[in-house]
């Protein structure tokens, strides 16, 4: 069959639908925040936010969870763009836990995913007053997601109810909350990894290095390439990194973020190689381990 | 614009047992939308009851979301997947799950359906949940729907088992008004029409599943004729830039174009179709865009623009009700309605009757139960403008919310205006309420008292009474147990007749507190939502919330009545505090303790009149 659909016409609908979302959460939440985590779908997620309010300022803040564990080109790359595009940037951080010295190595990656992400979040979100959190989760990033609502409602405590979830009717949405729930946003429900990159091709989006191959000092640990990004990975006596052609489809706390062996370092590349390699992006996050079923387990904590 | 719809939204019916979740999968897999990973898992992974042996794809689990469903091999929730076509369609699945007490989620996922897939077992025929989905398919305004009599392999592909059951879905979509429908006799676990045509059914001259739908176009989206666009946000920005965000959800729309702003009538020409990437020369349906007038009008979000098609406010409609809510729907209570971007308090004032999904018949009914579809008047608070379903789903359909839990009870499909909303106009005298307070000498005001049964309501009012009425100041007291024995005799004590009563007192209140009086109301109104709705027809200030608090004990041991002794010999099964909650004041204008002194509590009460 020849191709009759153009790529970027699916595009369109994807970009208009998200634009919707985000005109409908900023005019009916209080205190909306546009979560932003550095990577290739938080940078998507910016760019259709600011699309969507043209030609006036980004109506609302937005925020990034701090682990201090971020690769540093991450950061670097946050607090330019935060500075281009003038924004209201807040930074969220589990204060406690860090004074305790958590870290990826000391405790078990679900432990520091609780406290240092999804501990930290729900207080972000406490300590500016947030009612809705907008954010760049997926539905076929894994399959307990394939249930998600695109206007996803909290309990109080940022407990994520399955049984309490509301029904979604057409763009109508009920944007209501009682005493202590809250919402999260998620306008990019409907795309997929492709589409994202697909998007940012199009819309010529920029994104941080560490998405394209380069050599970098990697090790390898249970059959996953880490990347030594700075003097706090504990290497093991006499081990060396190697300096390997690597990108990351992903982009998290660098002790848990796999890296791939590439050459891909353009966009081209890149979504050529994506195209043929056809396995989830999640395998390469470490933190989703133990199962399918671990993401709904960490949702009902309250993480993303 | 090739003319090729780029997104089809696709929903699915159908239950395990019919190999729903099979066909989906194989769907999946035969369009490569299936990550590597995840086909490997549903390759070595089994749970009780499967019978695809281990190292071949046990399709069902590669559709299945949350642990609790794996758990107990049941899908209980809407799911949202995707494909994409080898002609570059995307295909956004809505999935469904078929049992009977999910007629909500059924209703979700084909309220943005373009396509219905319905499967049928060949081997077992058309069950009452076929007719079911069916008649869902059909209200939530699903064009196209597309049969799929699945397990044609245990049939020995027999065309003649394909055409009884497809000669009993017609008919019933027949009656139903269905637009399009087709059959395809397949088998999802051999795969046969699936993604190609297979050999074991010459007598088939169709298209594959996957082929009808790469070519499947719409009949005409249903408001060509009519441009809609709810406005969303108000974009102001520098250089006096005032634009109007939204989304095209009917029809298109021009520079130069005269619209209406559907809410007040006014009219305004387009002065610009505004995107971040540039100006456009006309914005079609599906689109999200700001538009400019070329002069200033009166627009706040929620309203609609539109032209072609004329689209009138009214405050009453006949509608039909999907109800999804645990707690049934209650007549005369007041529900916050959500059509587009705006929302107005709104009430059910008539249930006419409920629909038998699988029958077609209408049944008398005076409640909506959870899964229950019914046909309903409803009147808003204000008049908005609604088109019928039919016309268009965004600006035809709404949600009713419940204004205490924030839970979505309701999706409601807008049939028609009723006429008699133009029909009565409120006549505005000149000898008004404030008129009537001058001449009096004070102002007229509602207090309302809300306690258990013996929590001394009607013993305060009386005390607070004969205070203000030394002071040369008129009152009447409206008992609630006196409004019963006349005008509400009628009622019982259920949730939905409790909010009829409190309805109606709240109604003769305002009445009588219009002619000058100072109204005392001493009603048990045990539920929040009728009391916000009692004060909602009130100005601030005027509507005085007293919160009687006693211990239930304590009433109980005064039953006054004898009502808590009947309840504790199980004859009052609705008795408040007993058998059903009461709901205490979040904010009362004033808190009184009916185990205090009743002549200090009615000072309080006399103070708060005279000062409010």
């Amino acid at each position: 069959m020849q191709q009759t659909v153009p790529y970027s016409a699916v595009l369109d609908e994807l970009e208009a639908e998200a634009i919707h979302i985000y005109r409908e959460s900023a005019a009916a939440f209080r205190n909306p925040v546009l979560l932003y985590s550095i990577g290739k779908d938080s940078s998507v997620l910016l760019h259709l936010a600011i699309k969507a309010f043209y030609p006036a300022p980004l109506p609302f803040p937005v925020m990034h969870i701090d682990t201090t564990w971020k690769f540093k080109e991450m950061i670097d790359f946050r607090d330019r763009r935060a500075k281009e595009l003038g924004l209201d940037l807040r930074i969220a951080q589990n204060l406690e836990a860090m004074a305790e010295g958590v870290t990826p190595f000391s405790h078990g990656t679900h432990e520091y995913t609780r406290l240092m992400k999804t501990v930290a979040l729900r207080k972000g979100i406490d300590r500016y007053g947030f009612d809705a959190a907008i954010g760049g989760a997926r539905r076929d990033e894994e399959r307990s997601r394939a249930k998600e609502r695109i206007f996803s409602l909290r309990e109080p405590g940022h407990r994520w109810d399955p049984r309490k979830q509301r029904p979604e009717f057409w763009r109508t949405a009920n944007t209501q909350l009682a005493p202590e729930q809250s919402m999260r946003v998620f306008p990019l429900s409907n795309w997929t990894e492709l589409d994202v990159w697909r998007y940012i091709e199009r819309e010529k989006i920029e994104i941080p290095g560490l998405y394209f191959a380069k050599k970098r000092p990697v090790v390898e640990r249970g059959g996953t390439l880490l990347m030594v990004d700075d003097e706090r990975f504990p290497l093991n006596e006499g081990e060396v990194p190697d300096m390997k052609s690597v990108r990351f489809r992903t982009l998290g706390c660098y002790p848990l973020s796999g890296a791939v062996e590439s050459t891909a370092d353009n966009l081209a590349d890149l979504i050529a190689e994506m195209e043929s390699s056809k396995v989830s992006e999640r395998s390469g996050r470490l933190i989703d381990g133990e199962g399918g079923g671990s993401m709904e387990a960490k949702k009902a904590e309250g993480y993303f | 614009m090739s003319g090729q719809t780029p997104v089809l939204h696709l929903v699915t019916c159908g239950s395990v047992d019919d190999g729903k979740s099979t066909l989906i999968g194989r769907l999946l897999v035969e369009t490569d939308s299936v990550p590597i990973d995840q086909l490997e898992y549903a390759r070595t992974t089994r749970r009780g009851g499967s019978t695809v042996p281990v190292g071949e794809v046990d399709y069902s689990l590669l559709t299945d979301g949350l642990e609790a469903e794996r758990e107990q091999g049941i899908t209980i929730d809407v799911a949202y997947r995707h494909l994409n076509l080898p002609n570059g369609r995307r295909v956004l699945i809505a999935d469904s799950p078929g049992h009977e007490q999910y007629t909500r989620n059924m209703a979700v996922a084909a309220s943005n359906g373009d396509v219905a897939v319905l499967l049928v077992d060949a081997a077992r025929g058309v069950r009452p949940q076929t007719h079911r989905h069916l008649t869902v398919c059909a209200l939530m305004g699903v064009q196209t729907i597309i049969v799929a009599v699945n397990k044609m392999d245990l049939v020995d592909y027999s065309h003649e088992v394909f055409e009884q059951v497809m000669g009993e879905v017609r008919t019933t979509a027949a009656r139903l008004g269905v637009q399009q429908i087709d059959g395809i006799p397949v088998s999802a676990v051999t795969g046969a029409n699936v993604a190609t045509k297979s050999d074991a059914m010459p007598w088939y001259k169709g298209e594959s599943l996957l082929g009808a739908l790469a070519i499947w176009e719409p009949i005409g989206r249903l408001a060509d004729e009519g441009f809609r666009f709810p406005v969303q946000f108000i974009v102001r920005a520098e250089g006096n830039f005032r634009g109007y965000a939204g989304t095209v959800v009917a029809g298109s729309v021009r520079p130069g174009d005269e619209v209406v702003v559907a809410d007040s009538g006014r009219t305004a020409k387009i002065a610009r179709i505004v995107t971040a990437d540039r100006d456009l020369d006309v914005a079609t349906y599906g689109q999200a865009v700001t538009l400019t007038f070329d002069h200033e009008v009166d627009v706040t979000r929620g309203d609609i623009l539109a032209a072609g098609t004329p689209l009138q406010p009214a405050d009453r409609f006949g509608v039909d009700m999907v109800w999804l809510g645990e707690e049934p729907l209650a007549h005369g209570r007041s529900y916050l309605l959500i059509s587009g971007s705006r929302s107005v308090p709104a009430t059910v004032t008539n249930v006419r009757h409920r629909l038998d999904v699988v029958s077609g018949h209408e049944h008398a009914a005076r409640v909506l139960n959870m899964n229950d579809i019914g046909r309903v008047e409803i009147a808003t608070d204000r008049p908005i403008p609604m088109d019928p379903y039919t016309l268009c789903r965004d600006t035809g359909g709404f949600l009713l919310v419940d204004r205490v839990t924030a839970d979505t009870v309701a999706a409601g499909l807008s049939r028609h205006a009723m006429r008699r909303a133009f029909n009565v106009v409120p006549h505005v005298y000149d000898v008004d309420h404030e008129a009537r307070a001058s001449l009096m000498g004070h102002p007229a005001r509602v207090v309302w008292l809300t306690g258990l049964s013996g929590s001394g309501k009607s013993t305060i009012a009386d005390a607070a009474v004969r205070k203000l009425h030394a002071m040369g100041i008129h009152t009447y007291v409206l008992d609630g147990d006196n409004m019963r024995t006349g005008l509400n005799k009628d009622l019982g004590f259920t949730p939905e007749d409790r909010a009829e009563n409190v309805r109606r007192v709240a109604e003769v209140s305002k009445l009588m507190r219009d002619s000058g009086v100072v109204v005392f109301v001493a009603l048990v109104s045990p539920f929040r939502s009728d009391r916000e709705t009692a004060a909602t027809l009130f100005d601030k200030g005027d509507f005085i919330e007293v919160f009687v608090d006693t211990p239930v004990d304590v009433c109980s041991k005064r039953d006054p009545k004898g009502l808590y002794a009947k309840a504790a010999a199980g004859n009052l099964p609705n008795m408040t505090g007993v058998g059903q909650a009461y709901e205490p004041p979040l904010n009362p204008d004033l808190i009184v303790h009916g185990t205090g002194d009743v002549e200090a509590s009615a000072d309080r009460l006399v103070a708060a009149i005279l000062e409010a």
